[in-house]
């Protein structure tokens, strides 16, 4: 059954959201969870994206997205009323949702979309939430709004300091977990490189930290393995292992590599479609 | 252009024909000289045509040679071809047929056991089921030269292919069934379940159904079209197929029954996850498993990747597969197909020992796969930038049988040596998928983490049957559509004392 785009909005320059229909997957979705989706039947490649709101009452799932390859590419470039042939979920495992005490929700760029739900959560479930979200500069900031309403504190960073304070979020991170009264959890989403740095910082302070893990991936059930990532030196499987791990035992060079894999296929790819979107007009639109 | 003709025109094949039939209608045919019928060679693709394209290898028979073929058997009154086939089809039966020139009755005969004759035809591994205990294979100690059932099945199954009958279905039960997975042994299930006059819904997780047959065996072993055939027949008959599906995750076993009013289920999930090695590097730019190798070159066509195709697949020069199955002949062929300049097949025991099927491994050979036997990766090597450049390997010898019958293989302590390449795909099996296991607290499994069910398919759950590889572990086409008829009939009798929910 196709997905009908219902709404859609562009977030930042390259960041887009679109409500979509998706009934079965808005009532069992949990936040964590993500969805594998394919525009076209026959040669559409198969992505992953996460959750980032559902309406469960009105059958609709939120999906945020960089356009950073051929097929986020098509994504954004489609419209209202459009359909996407196949979306799949939700997959992964939920996010672990306790009452901890006080949370570090750390999100940079796009992965602020993928932690607002996790941070929701927390926040029903009685936790105090500090966030700190970040971007390379003002214009790529996302859902600052939406952090600031759950957030019992929010710290905004950019990295050229067009917005919020100029820093890395591993700076503003690091003095949290300085304080007097040690966050008893954190929660990092952003690219495989920061959340590096931020396992990093609250290793020093011995501090639980999760992560949520994007890689490659082709079905999302475990059958290919694809998404293969190094847990404390052993093979796990992010889409039914994960996505979430346990950041202090994440082999992230590893990962940054694999994630590298196509990249000059893909580049490639993207090419071709923007030569293609060009000729066709769609980069007028 | 046809390779492996056995020289012999088609204008002598159709005299000597002629001259067999005459005798046969008289009831004039001996033993003797049915032996000394030729055994049909498969029309193939040339192998130098066919590393370049995707198309299947086999042709198929002519119409005179199934019937020669078909004459070579002898009817046994016992028939030990039919012991030794896992669904028993009366295969002396529908071969008379075909010397006969009916091959509807013949077809007619075969699905009265089994349903997709075109697909067992090409993939069932025959040398080791009906052709092994065929008595003119015994007589010339060879398998292969037994009468050629497997090419016969599919012999009737493409003549008879554009009037493929829709199976009746008996008036509307208003049952409800759920099959859970659309490979080999949930189509047989829905068929059988559907023909019942049950209302039947398969649930695939992926975006196109057919199971393995989709994303793993290759076109070039099994045209797609084939598949999408039987899927179609299915949906004329009233089965409904959701994809995108993923139980235990969409919905659970519990919620589809308890909730979405389900009556009985059918979980025909397949195997799962793929297993590796547990070696070094096997997390290397370059390290596939079979099934992720397998499944981006068929079901996503990464062949033509940037020609319409987006999913990408490694560009490789060289590559190495790691084992001696199907699967393993699958990814090397593939391999070939997509261009590498060598093809090594990497394997622990001998070329007896190997699991694959011998038409298999023969393919391989000649599309210039070179084997690799006795040897077995101990680590994988890569560059700075984590993308695999060498296997390292340790040479073995066989000692003992094991547990499974075959000799163990013994490293050669010190034989260390490397061959260079960019690729290497693991085909050595699979585990359980642990999704259905997560979410159905009821279920019973086993250590392995397959379901555990009775000689039915039932499983501890009142109304639920599994069959294929979430029971078996590893299985066949045709042991998974075994399991799936079974299950059927189950469902079907436990049906018949209810009323629907």
């Amino acid at each position: 059954m196709p997905h009908k785009i219902l709404a859609k909005k562009q977030l930042s320059d390259d960041v887009f959201v679109a409500e979509i229909e998706a009934p079965l997957i808005a009532k069992a979705r949990k936040p964590g969870q993500f969805i594998i989706l394919s525009i076209n039947n026959e040669y559409s490649e198969r992505i992953p994206l996460t959750i980032a709101d559902a309406d469960p009452q009105k059958g609709t799932i939120s999906l945020i997205w960089q356009r950073v390859g051929k097929t986020t590419a098509e994504l954004a470039d489609l419209k209202q009323g459009d359909e996407i042939a196949n979306v799949s979920g939700p997959l992964g495992r939920p996010t672990h949702i306790e009452n901890f005490g006080t949370v570090v929700c750390v999100g940079g760029g796009i992965g602020n979309a993928p932690l607002l739900p996790i941070a929701k959560a927390l926040k029903e479930a009685g936790n105090k939430i500090v966030s700190i979200i970040g971007a390379r500069n003002k214009k790529l900031l996302i859902l600052e709004e939406q952090f600031a309403q759950i957030s019992n504190e929010l710290i905004v960073t950019t990295d050229d300091g067009s917005y919020g304070r100029k820093a890395l979020v591993t700076e503003p991170l690091k003095e949290v977990c300085q304080r007097e009264h040690k966050p008893a959890q954190v929660f990092v989403i952003g690219p495989a490189i920061m959340m590096k740095f931020c396992c990093e910082v609250t290793k020093q302070f011995n501090i639980p930290t999760q992560v949520s893990l994007n890689t490659i991936m082709v079905d999302g059930t475990g059958m290919c393995g694809g998404c293969r990532v190094e847990i404390d030196g052993k093979p796990k499987f992010v889409c039914v292992d994960g996505p979430e791990f346990d950041g202090h035992k994440v082999n992230f060079d590893l990962m940054i590599k694999r994630l590298n894999a196509y990249k000059n296929q893909e580049q490639k790819a993207h090419e071709q479609y923007s030569k293609h979107r060009c000729k066709i007009g769609l980069d007028k639109t | 252009m046809q390779g492996h003709t056995d020289g012999v025109m088609e204008q002598d094949k159709q005299k000597l024909l002629q001259q067999l039939l005459e005798k046969h209608k008289a009831g004039q045919l001996k033993p003797a000289e049915r032996y000394n019928i030729p055994p049909q060679p498969m029309p193939e693709q040339n192998p130098e045509e066919r590393v370049q394209n995707v198309n299947e290898v086999a042709l198929g028979y002519t119409e005179t040679q199934a019937r020669l073929e078909a004459l070579r058997c002898l009817g046994c009154k016992n028939a030990p071809c039919v012991e030794g086939c896992p669904v028993r089809i009366k295969i002396k039966d529908f071969i008379a047929a075909i010397a006969d020139g009916d091959y509807k009755k013949a077809l007619d005969i075969i699905k009265e056991n089994s349903l997709l004759p075109a697909v067992c035809g090409r993939v069932c591994p025959q040398e080791v089921q009906c052709q092994l205990t065929c008595t003119v294979g015994r007589k010339f100690k060879d398998p292969t030269k037994a009468v050629s059932i497997g090419r016969l099945e599919r012999f009737v199954a493409d003549f008879d292919h554009d009037n493929e009958s829709i199976p009746a279905v008996a008036p509307e039960t208003r049952m409800k069934v759920a099959i859970i997975g659309s490979g080999p042994g949930g189509i047989v299930a829905a068929a059988d379940t559907r023909r019942a006059g049950h209302d039947v819904t398969i649930f695939e997780a992926f975006h196109k159904p057919g199971g393995v047959m989709v994303y793993g065996i290759p076109e070039f072993r099994l045209p797609k079209a084939i598949v999408q055939d039987e899927i179609d027949i299915l949906k004329k008959m009233g089965v409904k197929i959701v994809c995108n599906f993923v139980v235990g995750r969409t919905r659970t076993i519990d919620q589809l029954m308890k909730e979405d009013g389900f009556d009985a289920v059918y979980i025909g999930v397949g195997a799962g996850l793929p297993s590796f090695m547990g070696i070094e590097g096997e997390s290397l730019i370059g390290v596939y498993s079979a099934n992720e190798y397998l499944t981006r070159a068929n079901l996503m066509k990464a062949y033509n990747f940037g020609k319409g195709a987006d999913t990408p697949i490694a560009v490789s020069k060289k590559v190495a597969v790691v084992g001696g199955g199907n699967v393993a002949m699958d990814s090397a062929r593939t391999a070939v197909r997509l261009g590498a300049e060598k093809v090594y097949l990497v394997y622990r025991r001998t070329e007896k020992e190997m699991p694959a099927r011998i038409e298999e491994v023969h393919h391989a050979k000649e599309e210039g796969v070179q084997f690799h036997i006795l040897q077995s990766p101990k680590r994988i090597i890569g560059d700075e930038n984590s993308r695999v450049t060498a296997i390292e390997c340790l040479k073995y010898r066989l000692g003992e049988p094991d547990e499974s019958g075959r000799r163990r293989p013994i490293p050669i302590e010190g034989s260390e040596f490397r061959i260079d390449v960019d690729t290497v795909i693991i085909a050595i099996g699979n585990i359980a998928n642990p999704l259905i296991r997560q979410t159905t607290p009821d279920l019973e499994f086993n250590k392995w983490g397959n379901i555990v069910v009775d000689e039915n398919c039932k499983t501890s759950m009142e109304g639920v049957y599994a069959g294929g590889d979430i029971v078996l572990g590893a299985a066949t086409v045709i042991l998974a559509m075994g399991q799936g008829r079974i299950a059927a009939a189950a469902i079907n009798k436990y049906l018949a004392s209810g009323t629907p929910k």
